[in-house]
């Protein structure tokens, strides 16, 4: 570890810059030759498994348009899910940052949900951790996507493809 | 046994409960027995825990199965399947 804020995981409200978490990252780990990064986006249409209900059934007139996404979350546990998912990425990957960022509350469209950026002295490490960060994330972390339209709301469902996503890391091993 | 439950999501909405105090009668020791002695509260209870949709649950911030044994202070969570990212 290079520098004290080299690791970074945060739950929060606001928004976040991109570039800046990038360029905060690059200085905390200055001997990285390589740094990876996903961003979770809030879209713009519901989801496909559920543009059936909601009044959501016809994308090409509109009705299947999402205005903003509710984000839920069990403060505590959360923290402790997400921290518990960056040590057993560092414990796998030679890894020499992280910045791991997820939003809660109202998200309208188009707005950023998650980051996880990861630095190493090699790109595979940082691909990989990634990778396995948004896998873990998805099924590990307590939170819970609403989704909001002109004429409903509905909870998001969890899906069976990011199960076995998680479970492609433990065969990998 | 006193323990503290929390409700999230749409279990939250379903039950009309973020949160609660009870005080669990004695054989009621696990997170099964606690989802049945709930499941008597009523007929939204009954049909919460009865199987037809995933229902998860933490101690303490630690996801565990139905067989996990409660504590005296024990905060218990119950909630659907995440969906964060």
């Amino acid at each position: 570890m290079a520098h004290a804020d080299a690791w970074h995981i945060c739950v929060q409200a606001e928004p976040f810059e991109v570039g800046q978490e990038l360029n905060a990252l690059q200085q905390a780990t200055p001997q990285a030759g390589a740094i990876v990064n996903f961003i979770g986006l809030v879209r713009d249409q519901f989801s496909p498994s559920e543009a059936s209900n909601a009044g959501a059934d016809n994308p090409d007139t509109g009705k299947g348009s999402l205005e903003a996404m509710q984000i839920e979350h069990y403060p505590g546990m959360t923290e402790k899910a997400l921290n518990a998912i960056a040590q057993q990425a560092a414990a796998r990957w030679p890894l020499l940052g992280l910045r791991l960022i997820h939003r809660i509350g109202r998200l309208e469209a188009q707005a950023p949900i998650v980051l996880v950026a990861t630095s190493s002295l090699h790109r595979q490490a940082a691909f990989e951790a990634c990778a396995f960060i948004m896998d873990y994330l998805k099924t590990d972390a307590p939170f819970w996507k609403k989704e909001i339209g002109p004429q409903g709301e509905h909870w998001v469902e969890a899906r069976a493809t990011d199960e076995q996503a998680k479970q492609q890391w433990k065969h990998a091993q | 046994m006193n323990v503290t439950i929390l409700y999230f999501a749409r279990i939250k909405e379903v039950v009309n409960y973020s949160s609660e105090q009870v005080s669990l009668p004695d054989g009621v020791e696990t997170i099964i027995a606690l989802k049945s002695w709930l499941s008597g509260r009523g007929e939204v209870w009954k049909k919460l825990f009865d199987g037809s949709s995933v229902v998860r649950a933490a101690i303490n911030h630690e996801l565990v199965d139905e067989l996990a044994t409660l504590d005296e202070g024990d905060e218990v969570a119950f909630f659907p399947p995440v969906t964060g990212g």
